[in-house]
């Protein structure tokens, strides 16, 4: 185990890292030339099929299948790539793109060349101008040298890179939103059928896929499936950007095999709880995942194990909280932010997400009674798995957990108390 | 309208498969070039994309990073979302509207700095985040020296 060596920041400690020339005299392009020189589209495909590779943007679907549905024979297909990356806890594509931004565009190529692409948007939240700057660097270094644009590496294929800039708003993480955002429509989810593999950005077939995933495809082309596959469980396998925040010594991204330990990720990686304190609660998968708790942590972080226990692995989003944190006040803070990001286009979200928050204001100031508790469980109820897009299951799921989990702490807020005795609660 | 902004609407007009794709960009423009979106050119922009103002407008306010009325020079946004709540986003918050007497969400009478509270920033690992005029910078705890370093 330690003799694990990061993938997709193995460059983040190299000195002008993000620059093509230190890319290329570090193994960079070199998947690229090896798919182009030697290999299929399909076959490219094939081995990212064999690889088991799973979406990293926390849905966990196979991507060489995901790549699969689109048709052979549409003349113009596109690929947009998530780096809208906005939910509480969440911080790897940050990382990703600062370290490594060739790699990711590499992984872009690779994706278009088996698929059958000819145009690639990257979809970047707008706050983050800093990774908007190196991508678009970096496209411009690449295609100066002829491994971005017409003919590439002078083969018959061809792949334009575009960097898109979003303007604020979670939704547009959601794929459809994100398709609407480019479009320049209101980033509302689209209903589906048709799906984004059939009818897609404008209205083409459309492969979506997280830039984390991405950039896992290039190693696999370079090194192979079987390399993949001996990283992690195999039915996961590959590295994760575990995000290390909250109560811990030393936040931060941390590149693990699939299946890290939850214990060791916060106990060895980042450090244990920080000032002395004890763990009172983390939260996985970032703000839409259910609460564990310190007997649960020797959970292995991946989609599987950790649906299997009730909650999710998200994006790796992983948020440690020490004893001294209301669990009422976590949930309050999170329900006002699915609030502000609900697009209002269903009824459940658009009017769950402001009830959600206004009871748990209410119970959070001593103004609120069992009844409350009670509202809360049927609107979360009603909103999970009832909506266009996930953001009101998004929303519903930390809610519904907590209820499960920690009833104690509801009944002492309806009774008008916490039993942390936090006083922020006004 | 500056002629460079229109210009600039003018090259991304082109770029993309429709002229509507090309709202956002064009609006990043107007921002970047004017330092605010104004009705009037919210209106240039939809003119120039051959789309009706109120339609461009329901996009533009969907978003929460276009200025729609004059910010201040430098604008400091704090993200006050859970990790950076614990980290002490507020106590900054706090210091930094203390020292500039205006609330969060406002700008100083003399135009120089506008402070708002952010939804997360994805920068949790450096709570509490902020960001400056977009540029990212974090942990930011002392809000005096994060004011002298703007001045």
């Amino acid at each position: 185990m330690s003799a694990f060596e990061p993938v997709l920041l193995r460059r983040a400690a190299v000195e002008r890292g993000t620059e093509l020339e230190v890319y290329e005299r570090t193994g960079g392009y070199q998947a690229l030339r090896k798919a182009i020189g030697a290999l299929t589209p399909q076959q490219v495909m094939d081995e990212v099929s064999a690889a088991n590779l799973r979406g990293r943007g926390g849905a966990g679907f196979p991507t060489g299948r995901k790549w699969s549905f689109l048709p052979k024979d549409a003349p113009l297909k596109y690929l947009a790539v998530n780096a809208d990356e906005s939910e509480p806890g969440t911080f790897n594509n940050r990382v990703l793109i600062d370290a490594d931004p060739h790699l990711v565009i590499e992984g872009i190529l690779l994706c278009c060349y088996a698929v059958g692409i000819s145009e690639a948007y990257i979809y970047i939240r707008g706050e983050n101008v800093q990774g908007a700057r190196l991508l678009e660097r970096a496209i411009a270094e690449a295609r100066a040298k002829g491994y971005v644009g017409k003919r590439i590496l002078r083969s018959g294929f061809s792949c334009q890179v575009h960097v898109f800039r979003g303007a604020g708003a979670y939704i547009c993480g959601e794929e459809t939103a994100l398709l609407e955002s480019i479009e320049g429509r209101r980033p509302q989810p689209r209903s589906r059928p048709p799906f984004p593999a059939v009818v897609g950005l404008f209205g083409k077939p459309t492969v979506i896929n997280n830039v984390a995933t991405l950039a896992s495809v290039t190693d696999i082309v370079d090194r192979g499936a079987d390399w993949f596959k001996s990283i992690g469980p195999a039915t996961a396998p590959g590295t994760m950007l575990y995000c290390m925040s909250g109560h811990v010594r030393r936040p931060g991204v941390y590149e693990r095999p699939m299946g890290t330990p939850l214990r060791e990720l916060i106990e060895e990686h980042a450090g244990g709880i920080r000032d002395g304190k004890r763990l009172g609660f983390v939260i996985p998968g970032a703000a839409a995942s259910t609460a564990l708790v310190e007997s649960e942590i020797d959970v292995a972080m991946d989609y599987d194990a950790l649906r299997e226990i009730g909650t999710e692995l998200g994006a790796g989003g992983i948020i440690v909280m020490d004893e001294s944190v209301c669990i009422l006040k976590t949930l309050e803070r999170f329900a006002k932010f699915f609030r502000h990001e609900s697009c209002g286009k269903c009824v459940p979200c658009r009017e769950g997400t402001v009830w959600q928050h206004r009871l748990l204001e209410r119970l959070n100031t001593g103004l609120g009674g069992a009844s409350d508790v009670a509202t809360l469980k049927s609107i979360s109820e009603q909103m999970n798995a009832k909506t266009l897009c996930a953001l009101g299951s998004f929303a519903a799921a930390p809610q519904l957990g907590a209820l499960r989990k920690f009833p104690e702490h509801f009944a002492a807020h309806a009774a008008g108390g916490c039993p942390l005795k936090v006083p922020a609660h006004a | 309208m500056k002629p460079v902004t229109r210009a600039r609407i003018a090259d991304v007009a082109g770029r993309y498969p429709t002229k509507r794709a090309a709202l956002l960009p064009a609006l990043w423009a107007v921002q970047e070039e004017e330092g605010w979106v104004s009705a009037g050119d919210l209106e240039a922009v939809a003119h120039a994309l051959e789309l009706a103002p109120a339609d461009a407008e329901g996009v533009a306010s969907f978003y929460s990073l276009f200025h729609r009325s004059p910010p201040g020079r430098t604008v400091i946004d704090v993200c006050d979302n859970f990790v950076c709540q614990q980290n002490g986003a507020e106590a900054l918050l706090e210091g930094l509207c203390r020292r500039l007497a205006i609330r969060p969400g406002d700008t100083t009478p003399d135009g120089r700095v506008t402070v708002r509270r952010q939804e997360c920033i994805a920068a949790c690992h450096q709570a509490p985040a902020v960001q400056v005029n977009l540029e990212f910078r974090g942990p930011v705890t002392d809000a005096d020296a994060l004011l002298r370093e703007i001045a």
